[in-house]
């Protein structure tokens, strides 16, 4: 009989604190390593991805002051696709009121340090949504293996 | 996940080769070593990224704080990197028409800096 296999959920609860964005990356590094279909440029994609959503929602946090609270990374891998929920508690955001950036030749564009990590998020992931929640956002990404990149490793 | 910086000079040019992760906890040292770099008067910079396994936004927000501050001082900034996914993260963010990238610290100090550009 053939083992029917199920979308596993794994959540991982990170602190509000910077330097554990790195533990978010290394955990959906392995969860990406896992699938065979996802070839090492896509798994870049999706940590890349990872670390501008934790980094936006443990700011957030830090810059709510709720800082004892954790951001939760909820995983799961199906399939060829990866889908990660990332969720804070900082009271919410709506990224549709984030200021457009000046275009790329503009020497304005200098004056904008920060605001890449949304756009990144929206080109790297195949499906982005920003939801409210009662206390904050959750932003779920779906991420999935390139087409002629189904050979595993 | 750790960062190193080390500085050195080469002809004109002050380069920072850095190694490790660039994000948002350990940017703000890359950030530190650029104003230090130039509160020394050094106001031509190589960044070194060849050794950097990973950046996100928030190290490309430090890199553009860096050119920012380097054309302010009247210098010239210049990145190295040829690796393919760090490239990548340039492009799709249009980057690469921004900073002046060369594929190796030689080539990038090959040219004495030309101030103002």
């Amino acid at each position: 009989m053939e083992l029917q296999r199920t979308p596993e959920v794994i959540d991982l609860e990170i602190p509000a604190r910077a330097e554990v964005v790195s533990v978010a990356r290394l955990v959906i590094g392995a969860i990406v390593a896992a699938d065979p279909a996802f070839d090492d440029d896509r798994a870049a994609d999706v940590r890349l991805a990872i670390s501008e959503a934790c980094t936006n929602a443990i700011q957030a946090q830090i810059s709510s002051n709720h800082l004892t609270t954790p951001v939760t990374m909820r995983c799961s891998s199906h399939e060829g696709t990866v889908t990660v929920e990332v969720i804070d508690h900082a009271g919410g955001f709506d990224p549709e009121s984030l200021e457009p950036h000046p275009e790329v030749t503009d020497p304005a564009r200098l004056d904008h340090e920060r605001g890449l990590g949304i756009p990144l998020l929206r080109m790297l992931s195949d499906e982005v949504s920003f939801n409210r929640t009662a206390d904050g956002t959750s932003v779920v990404m779906h991420f999935m293996a390139r087409p002629g990149s189904t050979e595993p490793r | 996940m750790d960062l190193r910086i080390d500085v050195g000079q080469q002809g004109s040019w002050t380069v920072l080769g850095v190694g490790g992760e660039i994000d948002v906890a350990t940017a703000p040292r890359l950030r530190d070593q650029m104003i230090a770099a130039l509160s020394e008067g050094k106001h031509n910079l190589v960044v070194n990224l060849e050794a950097v396994d990973f950046i996100d936004s928030t190290g490309l927000g430090v890199l553009i704080s860096g050119l920012k501050r380097v054309k302010t001082h009247g210098g010239e900034f210049r990145l190295v990197s040829a690796e393919q996914r760090l490239l990548k993260i340039f492009e799709i963010t249009g980057l690469d028409a921004v900073f002046n990238i060369h594929p190796s610290v030689d080539e990038a100090t090959a040219q004495p800096p030309s101030p103002g550009i």
